[in-house]
């Protein structure tokens, strides 16, 4: 479970354990897993990522597969883990563990080959392609495919949805005003195609939108997990 | 020196000039699809990179083989190793013709090299003969892409600047501002005394030099002044025409999604006695400023670069942007690398962090460069050579406190006690440095009341 997930938005954990259990998998989040290192290792600090992604080659060792809400911590493991510990002792752990790990909804779609999920969501979604999901693990339309089942979900397509809505992890802090600037493009172009709901894959990318949609307006962004969650009526939508 | 933060503010805050350059972009997205077809991009992709990896690895011998052909057939080849060399070089050729005029056509090395400021020191009056980098010239700026250097302007803007310049009364139809330039450029074309061009591709086994522009205005540049200089950056060099054939339709579909340019010009040598036109004399200057430096290195793969400018064009923060915001000759993601390669890190160390990691860049670059993977690994140089003591610290402390599972939990306890001070409703309007500046524009969500991973073990897992 990553840890913006854990920290910021548990109810897309919740979400996550509550579909896959729906979905006869035995899930466990072990006890001993922190970071995969991912904000040390993308401003230039490797060894530190070393030494917070080791912890994920203890908590793993046992699991069978590894899924994860989040298409760049996924990215992480699976692209760069094996090259940050190559040469280590670790070097293996690594490469198994890469090798195990998917983003959730290649899990859903690829991995246990689900269709469709039933339910209802009376709304009109576009949906954002997070980078490192995109173009790190080349995922294509299986979030999208997981939505056409959902009655009451019209599915709008935003242009450039393959645009990189500005969050960048450690980019949004050292240049703030560019990462708000692509911020309202992307919430811009979700707007005007009539979406109301935002779903992406990542927590990051959608705190940063949401942040921006709280002082601007426009669509909610909103996790997938939650959103498929809520449809299926694994948990209550919250009040609005 | 101003930072890219700095530059970047400036131009968000600039009317129309992301528009301008979004709307660029987005054509220029289309015409490549359109270009390519149906073409097996990435099949092209692999064998253009072979063909840059294989050149690059063996560049010594190439250029070698390069500069006998090229004097074989009568230019004078000049091997620079700095810009300063370059500089000083072109600069007594042109001298030695008494050049007082001087034509050049676009050339992202001699904006380098900064070759047309001192010649101007010099005396000479230079002319640029791009249409976009004539516009660039007359208002004093620096180009802010590599294959649209007035990309920034708009079509009024570029109205304006004329009538100020030259005094003539224009509309903002670009075909009238066109044929007026190009009636202020014929006359310059003719009265040169010495042309200078870029080379986008010398080939190896015969020396030759190619040379794309879809204006026509560097075969003005090549044929029609006595002297011709040329000046090439090391690196782009194809062995034959063979590998040329794949690289040329390549740059050309990649940079303006054209098949092929208006004018593809290959030179070989000056005139020869029994030709009408041309030279009498041509000489090439072959620039390494730094660029033979990189070979044993992780960033060797910079040296595949076309110069497309496709990595520029996918851009998300350049389109907001621009080249200018990256403070050098070379913007965008490419400029990203490049420059704090040849510049350093004291002038340069920021630009790696100018990127999202989007990899857009990468997945566009049609000789393979993995750019994002190189502005990490620049990010990584630059934070053990310059990064301040607080930012090694926190990222020193914040590995070794999360580096198990109880530091992180002790972490998450306290810094939850510190937001109190800030949340509302579960949300942080505002927070203290550095997070105050994702709250400047963004509110910021709350630690949750308990982690995900807390509540799962209390509830012994499910």
């Amino acid at each position: 479970m990553t840890c913006l997930v854990d920290l910021l938005s548990p109810e897309v954990a919740e979400s996550t354990a509550a579909l896959l259990a729906d979905l006869n998998v035995r899930v466990d989040v072990p006890d001993a897993q922190t970071c995969c290192g991912q904000p040390a290792f993308n401003a230039g600090y490797p060894s530190v990522a070393r030494r917070t992604a080791r912890t994920l080659l203890e908590a793993f060792d046992r699991s069978t597969t590894v899924v994860a809400p989040s298409g760049s911590c996924a990215a992480m493991i699976r692209l760069h883990l094996p090259r940050l510990f190559e040469g280590t002792r670790e070097a293996d752990r690594a490469r198994e563990l890469a090798s195990k790990t998917f983003e959730l909804s290649e899990f859903l779609v690829d991995v246990l080959g689900v269709e469709r999920i039933a339910g209802v969501f009376p709304s009109t979604v576009a949906y954002h392609d997070s980078c490192h999901g995109l173009r790190g693990l080349r995922l294509g339309d299986q979030g999208r495919r997981l939505l056409t089942g959902i009655e009451g979900l019209r599915l709008v397509e935003m242009e450039r949805s393959d645009t990189c809505c500005g969050f960048g992890g450690t980019f949004s802090i050292r240049l703030p005003e560019l990462a708000t600037a692509m911020a309202d493009d992307e919430l811009a172009r979700a707007r005007a195609v009539g979406a109301d709901v935002l779903v992406g894959g990542d927590t990051g990318c959608l705190m940063h939108l949401a942040g921006r949609a709280a002082r601007t307006g426009g669509p909610r962004p909103m996790h997938l997990a939650l959103l498929l969650a809520e449809a299926r009526g694994l948990r209550a939508s919250p009040a609005p | 020196m101003s930072t890219f933060r700095e530059r970047a503010r400036t131009l968000l805050a600039t009317p129309g000039l992301g528009s301008a350059i979004g709307h660029a972009m987005d054509v220029r997205a289309e015409t490549r699809q359109h270009a390519f077809g149906d073409a097996d991009f990435e099949a092209l992709r692999q064998t253009a990179r072979a063909i840059r990896a294989h050149t690059i690895a063996s560049l010594p011998e190439y250029l070698e083989r390069f500069a006998d052909a090229a004097e074989a057939s009568g230019a004078r080849v000049f091997f620079a190793s700095t810009a300063g060399e370059a500089v000083a070089h072109i600069g007594r050729i042109v001298r030695e013709h008494g050049g007082r005029l001087v034509v050049k056509s676009k050339s992202m090395v001699t904006e380098e090299i900064e070759l047309t400021a001192a010649l101007e020191r010099d005396g000479a009056e230079v002319v640029e003969t791009d249409l976009g980098e004539h516009i660039v010239q007359i208002a004093q700026e620096r180009p802010s892409h590599i294959t649209v250097p007035a990309v920034h302007k708009t079509r009024a803007q570029v109205r304006e600047l004329f009538e100020r310049v030259y005094g003539a009364r224009l509309s903002d139809d670009p075909a009238q501002i066109t044929r007026f330039a190009r009636d202020v450029l014929r006359d310059r074309f003719l009265n040169a005394d010495v042309g200078i061009t870029g080379v986008n591709f010398g080939v190896a086994s015969t020396g030759s030099l190619v040379i794309v522009t879809n204006e026509g205005n560097g075969r003005m540049c090549t044929s029609l002044p006595p002297v011709h200089i040329a000046v090439m950056g090391m690196e782009r060099l194809v062995p034959t025409f063979r590998e040329l054939s794949v690289l040329l339709p390549l740059l050309t579909a990649s940079a303006t999604g054209q098949r092929i340019t208006s004018y593809v010009n290959v030179v070989n040598g000056p005139r020869r006695t029994d030709e009408p036109d041309g030279p009498e004399e041509l000489h090439i200057v072959v620039v390494d400023n730094g660029r033979s430096a990189l070979l044993p290195t992780e960033y060797r793969p910079v040296l595949n670069c076309i110069r497309c400018g496709a990595c520029q064009n996918v851009c998300p923060v350049f389109r907001h942007v621009g080249g200018h915001a990256y403070g050098s000759v070379y913007g965008g993601p490419i400029g990203a690398v490049l420059t704090p390669l040849m510049e350093g890190f004291t002038r340069a160390g920021d630009l790696p962090h100018a990127s999202t990691l989007c990899a857009a860049c990468s997945d566009a670059c049609p000789v393979g460069i993995p750019l994002h993977d190189l502005l990490i690994g620049l990010r990584r140089d630059a934070a053990a050579e310059r990064a301040s003591r607080a930012e090694r610290v926190g990222f020193a402390l914040w590995g070794r406190v999360w580096g198990s599972a109880p530091g992180y939990r002790a972490s998450v306890r306290l810094a939850r006690a510190g937001q109190r001070l800030f949340a509302r409703g579960g949300r942080l309007g505002r927070a203290p440095f550095p997070l105050s500046r994702w709250t400047a524009g963004r509110d910021l969500p709350a630690l949750a009341k308990r982690p995900f991973r807390d509540t799962w073990r209390r509830a012994g897992g499910a």
